[in-house]
């Protein structure tokens, strides 16, 4: 398929500006992959009082808009304080190359993301690189999850499945995640429509151990396990410390290269309806083994 | 710039022999062949001569058993949809996973119809799981169809052996040979194949007509229902000159067919051996036994198609990829995504294909280009690893 690239788009695929690495960078951040068909290694160097940006440098796996896409960031970043770059959105890296087609403007998502990655790291809030989003994975063929999903709608004002894809993949693979994301449509385009703040954060709650540990297992067996199930793959509860719930994937789940995703999707079931504080990790065979 | 055009397996050039040869029909000659006068009924003939070249390219032993329509879809479609219709009882159909969309999408929807369809697998190379085909067969199957040749990856299916195996569960054997007719002799009146699917724009006759070989004997049913053209098998007035260029084409494919087997399979060897040998990190995608002469299916690790087409297009070479960015999805081909081809690999992939009219100097281009092209594309690549 030809794709209507822009001439300013054309221009930074051919001739990309700043590409390359920053062994000494502030931040640095790797988003996407190779299974999914791009990913973008990002980097940015603080100037000597650490206030502004004064270099950025990527390296891009991927199509011609992606390449653009990571060029135009390193030039739109150079000189603002990390709290400017952040203001820069997907749409204005867009507009920067004089439009991305609509079925390419994920490529312009993955720019916003590794920027806001690379600063985060920058900061020292986040490790260099980003595995996932924290929150509930709708479309397992790309690993997007619901947060993510929402903050492109509200962003760009998408109101359809198929936009969605556009900006985000999601549901742009095996295409069983589609109900589920008009469902989020749906839900943001309500909250919208009522313009209310939304709901405070759950408080935590307090739970005596017996109770966590019976809550626990409910969630697991009718919210988790069902889910897994579906896609032939199964969970296990091996033990409770406190609020480290130790699991083990079974079935097509094990070994599945988006087990990470399923574990966070887990994790995030359990902080929502057990506890904020839980922490779920995969049990090591080979430690009990020991 | 001069154009070098290395995607036959999309489209061809229309000869112009071909071209020469229809024109006449689109001018002085546009009389209606089923009219009662001589003006139009003459026409009727040269139908029948197309007939004829079209029948004597795939092997059929009478020229009857060609009925012409309007491209390789539609004679798809006719051929499958014709087998359910002939054989009602039988509820099966059996295709493989890695078909041209014109059968999958079909397969798909009459899988929401109600009937059962089995996609046959592939191995890495490409080749077809021949026992896994023959263990599905049974006295439920209807249709079995399996492509000649692969669209993507050039490699060729064993079809007489699976028609073979169709006979013997009293199916019926529909072979889509649209990439594979003029590249590779046939035989198809000697071969277990009821029904045979070629397309004009493959083999340098215009778009917008095609050809469904069916076995004389065999149960059929029209597709197209209207008058009675084409022996009341396809309704609707001819495409005269389309016909009469995919005729002229076909005779013209018949002659050069040695060559194809052996000029052209000595360039595409010869581009494949240096792309190999210049661009570390390649590996070629299907059975390189097994292949039509004319397709290279490579893959560069670390790269994405799209990015190496866009390169390519700059300097006037025209190629395809299987990558997601060119497939009109976010995943890539289904085709190499069967054969298991490792993501790294499967984004990178692009196809040349040649035709006759290829030279010498198109592939020194791409040997003289193509390897900066890979090269620069992984300076920019976070994944290259130092060589």
């Amino acid at each position: 398929m030809a794709w209507d690239y822009s001439e300013k788009l054309k221009d930074h695929f051919y001739h990309p500006r700043n590409v390359g690495v920053i062994e000494d960078a502030d931040g640095k951040a790797e988003v996407g992959s190779i299974a999914c068909g791009d990913a973008l290694t990002f980097y940015l160097k603080l100037d000597r009082d650490k206030k502004r940006i004064a270099d950025a440098r990527f390296k891009t796996f991927g199509c011609g808009s992606a390449i653009a896409s990571a060029s135009a960031l390193t030039e739109m970043v150079v000189g603002k304080t990390l709290e400017e770059a952040l203001r820069i959105s997907n749409q204005d890296i867009a507009d920067y190359l004089d439009g991305i087609p609509q079925e390419k403007m994920h490529c312009s998502v993955m720019g916003r993301e590794a920027l806001e990655a690379a600063v985060a790291n920058a900061r020292g809030e986040r490790p260099e690189k980003v595995e996932h989003e924290e929150g509930g994975l709708v479309c397992r063929c790309f690993g997007v999850t619901e947060p993510k999903i929402e903050r492109a709608i509200r962003e760009n004002d998408l109101r359809t499945v198929e936009q969605v894809t556009h900006y985000t993949k999601a549901g742009g693979g095996c295409g069983t995640c589609a109900e589920e994301i008009q469902a989020i449509i749906d839900r943001v385009r309500r909250q919208q429509a009522e313009t209310r703040p939304s709901a405070p954060p759950a408080q935590p709650r307090h739970l005596t151990n017996l109770r966590k540990i019976a809550l626990i297992q409910e969630t697991i067996e009718h919210e988790i396990r069902p889910a897994l199930q579906k896609d032939g793959g199964d969970i296990e509860l091996i033990d409770i410390e406190g609020d480290k719930v130790h699991i083990a994937f079974t079935g097509h789940c094990a070994g599945c290269k988006a087990s990470g995703f399923t574990l966070a999707w887990a994790q995030d079931k359990l902080r929502e309806l057990v506890s904020g504080s839980i922490v779920v990790v995969e049990h090591d065979a080979e430690e009990a083994s020991r | 710039m001069r154009t070098v055009y290395l995607d036959n397996n999309a489209t061809t050039a229309v000869a112009p022999e071909a071209l020469d040869a229809m024109m006449p029909f689109l001018t002085d000659r546009y009389g209606n062949p089923s009219s009662m006068h001589a003006f139009g009924g003459d026409v009727a003939g040269e139908i029948e001569r197309a007939r004829e070249r079209v029948a004597a390219l795939v092997g059929a032993e009478h020229a009857a058993e060609i009925l012409f329509t309007s491209c390789g879809t539609e004679s798809d479609s006719t051929a499958i949809v014709s087998a359910l219709e002939a054989y009602a009882d039988r509820r099966q159909v059996v295709t493989t996973r890695v078909e041209h969309p014109a059968v999958l999408s079909l397969a798909n929807h009459l899988e929401r119809k109600g009937y059962e369809v089995v996609r046959v697998g592939v191995d890495r190379e490409g080749n077809l799981d021949v026992a896994e085909l023959r263990a599905v067969l049974s006295d439920r199957t209807a249709i079995v169809s399996v492509m000649w040749a692969n669209n993507e990856t050039g490699v060729v299916f064993p079809v007489e052996e699976i028609g073979r195996m169709a006979k013997e569960a009293g199916a019926l054997f529909h072979t889509d040979a649209v990439q594979a007719v003029g590249k590779i002799p046939m035989q198809v009146g000697r071969a277990a194949i009821d029904m045979l699917s070629l397309s004009g724009h493959k083999i340098h006759a215009p778009k917008g007509v095609g050809a469904l070989y069916v076995r004389r004997g065999t149960k059929f049913r029209p597709f197209m229902i209207g008058g009675h053209q084409e022996r009341n098998r396809r309704g609707g007035t001819e495409n005269v000159a389309g016909i009469v260029a995919l005729g002229k084409a076909a005779e013209l494919a018949a002659a050069h067919i040695g060559e194809e087997c052996t000029r052209v399979a000595a360039l595409r060897d010869r581009l494949e051996r240096g792309l190999l040998d210049r661009i570390p990190h390649s590996i070629v995608n299907g059975n390189r036994e097994k292949r039509l002469p004319n397709t290279l299916n490579i893959s560069f690790e670390f790269v994405e198609g799209e990015a190496i087409l866009l390169l390519l297009d700059k300097i006037g070479v025209c190629a395809s990829s299987g990558s997601a960015c060119t497939s009109g999805s976010l995943e890539p081909s289904h085709v190499l995504r069967a054969m298991g081809v490792p993501f790294t690999f499967a984004h990178g992939s692009i196809r040349f294909s040649l035709s006759r009219y290829n030279t010498d100097d198109d592939v020194d281009l791409v040997l003289d280009k193509l390897p900066g092209i890979v090269a620069r594309l992984r300076e920019i690549s976070p994944f290259t690893r130092s060589a």
